[in-house]
């Protein structure tokens, strides 16, 4: 295991690339939930503020 | 049979599929990369030369790949919006941006700690280098001019342009090896000749690009299903994902 860590004296250079690649990757995964998260709350607030006439409330189907 | 393309063309038939096809490509872009890295970083041999320090390649040649390929699709969706005043194509790009911008500063990031060892520098003004930093500064610059514009549908129209103008600089990435005779070696992989390395390493990069593939796609399309709910906020049909994904569920 410490062998494979070290890399064959390249840790820094390897780990450096791999680990801040996946930071970021990590980075963006989160932010984009926390977008649509946001997104869809922001629409359920403002759909409980002003509730839509009758005619929305009626099932897909129906319309 | 016959498929009408034109009905995904429309935020709301699409919303569903981009959820749908983003969970999958989401396991999909796992799998590969922890196939990956495992080759990469285990199974593949140490090389000759450049000791373990050359495993960089991995992640440094697919996301430089993904940078070049995203700005692309980012343009073309940019050439749709622009040709057919599509809504859900110039979403497409405005997507895009983000992970493009993304692969370009992983792709110098990775090349600085992969170039430090091997050419002695992090940094020089060779001809790829520069050009590929050109693009992660187009990638910004569309992000920075639609957060500009206060009208999304002209934020649209300027950021297409812009997209578009841009993307001549793909091309000189691609050839900036060949045109220039900098610092940055040629490639390594060519369409035309067999690859010059251990067919392990080739084969990896070839798994790392399917996972930068499937990752893009998938993030991609669920950060296009928040643009969807934060620009078509009002029209009818949005109402309906409330019902479906009630609080603390989503």
């Amino acid at each position: 295991m410490a062998q494979f860590l070290a890399m064959g004296g390249y840790a820094w250079y390897v780990w450096m690339a791999y680990g801040a690649a996946a930071l970021v990757i990590a980075i963006e995964i989160v932010a984009v939930r926390a977008r649509r998260h946001r997104a869809l709350d922001q629409l359920r607030m403002s759909a409980e503020a002003s509730p839509p006439p009758p005619s929305m409330l009626r099932p897909r189907s129906a319309r | 049979m016959s498929v009408n393309w034109f009905r995904f063309s429309s935020p709301v038939s699409f919303y569903p599929l981009a959820g749908a096809w983003s969970y999958w490509f989401a396991i999909l872009a796992a799998l590969l990369a922890g196939a990956g890295l495992v080759v990469g970083l285990v199974i593949a041999p140490t090389d000759a030369t450049q000791g373990d320090a050359y495993r960089i390649i991995f992640i440094h040649v697919p996301a430089a790949w993904m940078a070049m390929f995203i700005y692309l699709v980012m343009a073309g969706w940019s050439a749709l919006a622009l040709g057919f005043n599509t809504r859900l194509s110039a979403m497409m790009a405005q997507a895009l941006a983000p992970t493009g911008a993304l692969m370009a500063a992983i792709a110098l990031w990775t090349g600085a700690f992969w170039g430090r060892p091997t050419w002695g520098t992090y940094w020089a003004w060779d001809a790829r280098m520069t050009s590929t930093l050109i693009l992660l500064f187009l990638y910004l610059g569309v992000i920075a001019l639609r957060s500009a514009i206060e009208d999304p549908r002209r934020a649209d129209r300027a950021c297409a342009v812009l997209a578009l103008v841009g993307a001549v600089n793909v091309p000189i990435i691609y050839f900036s090896v060949q045109w220039w005779n900098t610092l940055h070696q040629g490639s390594s992989i060519s369409m035309t000749a067999a690859p010059k390395m251990a067919m392990t390493m080739f084969a990896d990069i070839l798994i790392m690009t399917a996972a930068a593939w499937c990752y893009t796609i998938s993030v991609v399309l669920a950060r296009v299903q928040a643009i969807i709910v934060e620009r078509e906020r009002g029209a009818s049909w949005l109402e309906s994902l409330i019902d479906l994904r009630p609080k603390g569920t989503h």
